[in-house]
């Protein structure tokens, strides 16, 4: 038998390899979010001093839309192709594997975002003292979106066509981290203490790793029977 | 300890049984309290010194929001035990009690919403109840969406079941960040809804029509859960004999 | 034998039915009586084998319902150590279901799998640990190469060497393509690949699902030889199949799903 760290360092290779092969999957999400990051100076004004304001619920609107594109890829393939079904016969952890699968897109469609994320604040008139929280917070924020996605992913495996379906099932559950994310990076934008909003934001990134997997593990199950 | 009461509870047929004998037990009494609390709600209790009748409305308002949490509530831990027992009947009652949940979380949007023109002065204010409720019936929604999309009866009960629970764990985490969020931005000169001390005689209705909304609840969602039996099970042969003790009822 | 199986004994061969009516060692089985037990056709104490200690898997009285459909109707089938049960019967009869069902994806309405005795929801993950499942798609990711999908598929498993995995491909004759995307190969070809992972495994008990799709004859006739040489070190098969197997010998049952 495998040993479970093994095993996950596995899933999350292989996960990481497939991505590289196809590399448009990971690309995508990042465009997107970039042109919604866009959109808002377009629709609102190019004064930086009036998008100062609504930067932060900018730059996390467009966050938290551009994980939820990049969900698709999540758990689809791997479901289509008997993958999944021999993750939940292997024996190990299903949990864990899908934890790792989790991590895999984490680092894929998340970290990526905590690079973009200061260059759309930037742009969005927020100063450069601001960055490190944007770092900070998308980082954080990001984690706990792709847990919350999961279980969205996965509950929408036995749906043909399931974008706004997710997307209806997944942004309620997201609504907190986009309260405590913007607002980590509003007060720091305003150059206060951020640290309040960041806890939280880790706190619920912490909640996630340890639910968001069990309920992911059951709707894999149930799309399996 | 016995567990037999139990193992029945899992038999559509006593279900269907139990559902029907028991619904006119909850439906008399709640149109009973709805319009004792109505009267009293409309007729008796003191007008408001600041709203004059206007204030009125909350004798619907406070109890239909109540009731939309309640009724997640139920729908959650109904799926849970269906989840985990695999008792087909338990998925049946949470689906069942999903729309009634919905449209009472739509009733107290649409209450809170007219409260809100003569107080507020607007009818849609941020206020932190409020938005909870929208987000609240945005799970009502994705929860009955989730259903309606997968055709297999077993598996959507299944995969909703999932959901359900998640979003029970998941409320109070929306709910706490929602009025965390609001506290940061409202002004606190808004009058909010909780933080409004009323007097005995005018609180009293609110608790009477809390009690016929909730028989009300039970009374729809029993009804409901008979068209729900009747449908899973339409392959079954108890049906015939239910439905035809039930003809011979009408007959006679 | 140290075999207990309250259902038939392997000295006497089958209790209720007579054994040599059916040619070819194979045996029908009537499922509508609710209680038929699959069992071996014939005795097999002459041939050497490894049982393993305690692995019979037994299905007991098993109904699955999907809807309105009542898919297994009180299946029943016992498989130990060298045996290998031939699951039959036209399209829509419940193979896919039956061995979904083994395999604890399915949860049946009544009845139950035991796996050397105890019931397999007990401990599902010991028993997935013994399990083998092939559905009818290869679970091969396209973009890798066979190579790779098997050090990540079986790694999952157990640690498997370079080593091994090539063995195993030249095994399941799919060495010549070892080293491209299974994007590009052929229906029979990712079979193959499929197979050779089925080998790495290594686990006693195998569930396959129409093995041999896709397969030419040669093929057909290597998924026959892997299965004997599996029974030959004590292992289980439960294979859904059209096509008869090559496959011949004591251990080979047959299971025939009622339409």
């Amino acid at each position: 038998m495998t040993p479970p760290l093994q095993a996950a360092r596995l899933v999350l290779s292989r996960d990481l390899k497939l991505a590289f092969r196809k590399s448009g999957q990971v690309i995508q999400p990042l465009v997107f979010f970039a042109i919604v990051t866009t959109l808002f100076p377009l629709g609102i004004s190019p004064q930086l001093s009036q998008l100062r304001d609504v930067a932060p619920g900018a730059l996390w609107v467009a966050a938290l839309l551009s994980s939820l594109l990049a969900l698709e890829f999540l758990f689809r393939d791997d479901a289509h192709d008997g993958t999944l079904e021999q993750y939940a016969l292997s024996g190990q952890s299903l949990m864990w594997l899908l934890l790792a699968k989790t991590a895999a897109h984490w680092l894929l469609t998340g970290l990526p975002l905590a690079v973009m994320g200061p260059l759309a604040a930037l742009a969005l008139g927020a100063p450069v003292a601001a960055v490190p929280a944007v770092v900070e917070s998308v980082t954080i924020g990001s984690i706990a979106l792709s847990l919350i996605g999961s279980i969205g992913a996965a509950l929408t495996l036995g749906v043909r066509r399931s974008g706004a379906l997710q997307s209806m099932l997944t942004l309620p559950f997201s609504m907190p981290v986009l309260i405590f994310g913007a607002r980590a990076t509003e007060l720091a934008i305003k150059g206060e203490n951020y640290s309040a909003p960041l806890y939280l934001l880790g706190a619920m990134a912490v909640l996630g790793i340890t639910l968001a997997p069990l309920a992911a593990a059951a709707a894999v199950r149930v799309s399996l029977e | 300890m016995d567990w037999t009461w139990f193992h029945r509870l899992a038999s559509p047929p006593y279900i269907y049984g139990l559902a029907r004998r028991l619904v006119p037990w909850f439906a008399w009494p709640s149109a009973l309290l709805i319009v004792a609390a109505s009267v009293w709600g409309l007729g008796i209790a003191p007008a408001d010194y600041q709203q004059g009748d206007g204030f009125r409305i909350i004798y619907v308002h406070a109890p239909t929001a109540w009731l939309s949490l309640l009724v997640y509530v139920t729908m959650g831990v109904a799926a849970g035990v269906g989840l985990i027992w695999r008792m087909k009947v338990a998925h049946a009652l949470a689906a069942s009690a999903a729309p009634i949940g919905a449209s009472f979380t739509l009733c107290a949007l649409i209450t809170g919403s007219i409260w809100g023109g003569p107080m507020w002065g607007t009818y849609w204010e941020w206020d932190p109840r409020i938005t909870f409720e929208l987000l609240q019936l945005f799970l009502y929604l994705g929860y009955m969406a989730l259903r309606a999309s997968i055709d297999d009866t077993q598996r959507a009960d299944r995969t909703s079941a999932v959901l359900a629970v998640v979003g029970v764990v998941n409320v109070p985490i929306v709910h706490f960040s929602v009025i965390w969020w609001n506290s940061l931005h409202q002004a606190p000169s808004v009058m909010k809804l909780g933080q409004w001390a009323m007097p005995v005689s005018m609180y009293g209705p609110m608790f009477v029509m809390l009690g016929g909304f909730t028989l009300l609840f039970l009374a729809l969602t029993l009804t409901r859960l008979q068209a729900e039996v009747l449908a899973r099970e339409r392959a079954a042969s108890w049906i015939r004999d239910a439905v035809g003790t039930n003809l011979k009822a009408v007959n006679t | 034998m140290g075999r207990t199986n309250q259902f038939y004994s392997t000295e006497t061969g089958p209790v209720t039915l007579p054994v040599d009516t059916f040619p070819d060692g194979a045996k029908p089985l009537n499922l509508r009586d609710s209680r038929a037990i699959a069992a071996p056709a014939a005795q097999h104490g002459q041939q050497p084998r490894t049982p393993m200690p305690g692995a019979t898997l037994q299905a007991e009285n098993l109904h699955l319902w999907r809807g309105d459909r009542h898919v297994l109707r009180g299946v029943s089938l016992a498989v130990t150590a060298g045996e290998c049960l031939q699951v039959t019967g036209p399209n829509g009869t419940g193979k896919t279901s039956l061995l979904r069902t083994l395999s604890g994806m399915m949860y049946p309405e009544e009845g139950r799998v035991t796996w050397g005795g105890n019931d397999i929801r007990d401990d599902m993950y010991a028993y997935h640990a013994d399990l083998a499942y092939i559905g009818h798609e290869p679970p091969l990711k396209q973009d890798l190469t066979p190579r790779e999908n098997l050090r990540f598929w079986v790694g999952v498993r157990r640690p498997v060497a370079v080593a091994e995995i090539d063995a195993a491909l030249e095994r399941a004759g799919a060495d010549h393509w070892r080293d491209r995307p299974v994007r590009t190969l052929s229906a029979g070809q990712k079979r193959r690949a499929a197979l050779a992972g089925l080998v790495l495994m290594s686990t006693p008990l195998w569930l396959l699902d129409e093995p041999t799709t896709n397969l030419d004859t040669q093929g057909q006739a290597l998924v026959g030889n892997l299965i004997q040489e599996h029974l030959g070190r004590g292992g289980l098969v439960v294979a859904a199949i059209h096509h008869e197997l090559t496959v011949s010998g004591p251990g080979l049952m047959r299971l025939e799903l009622p339409s």
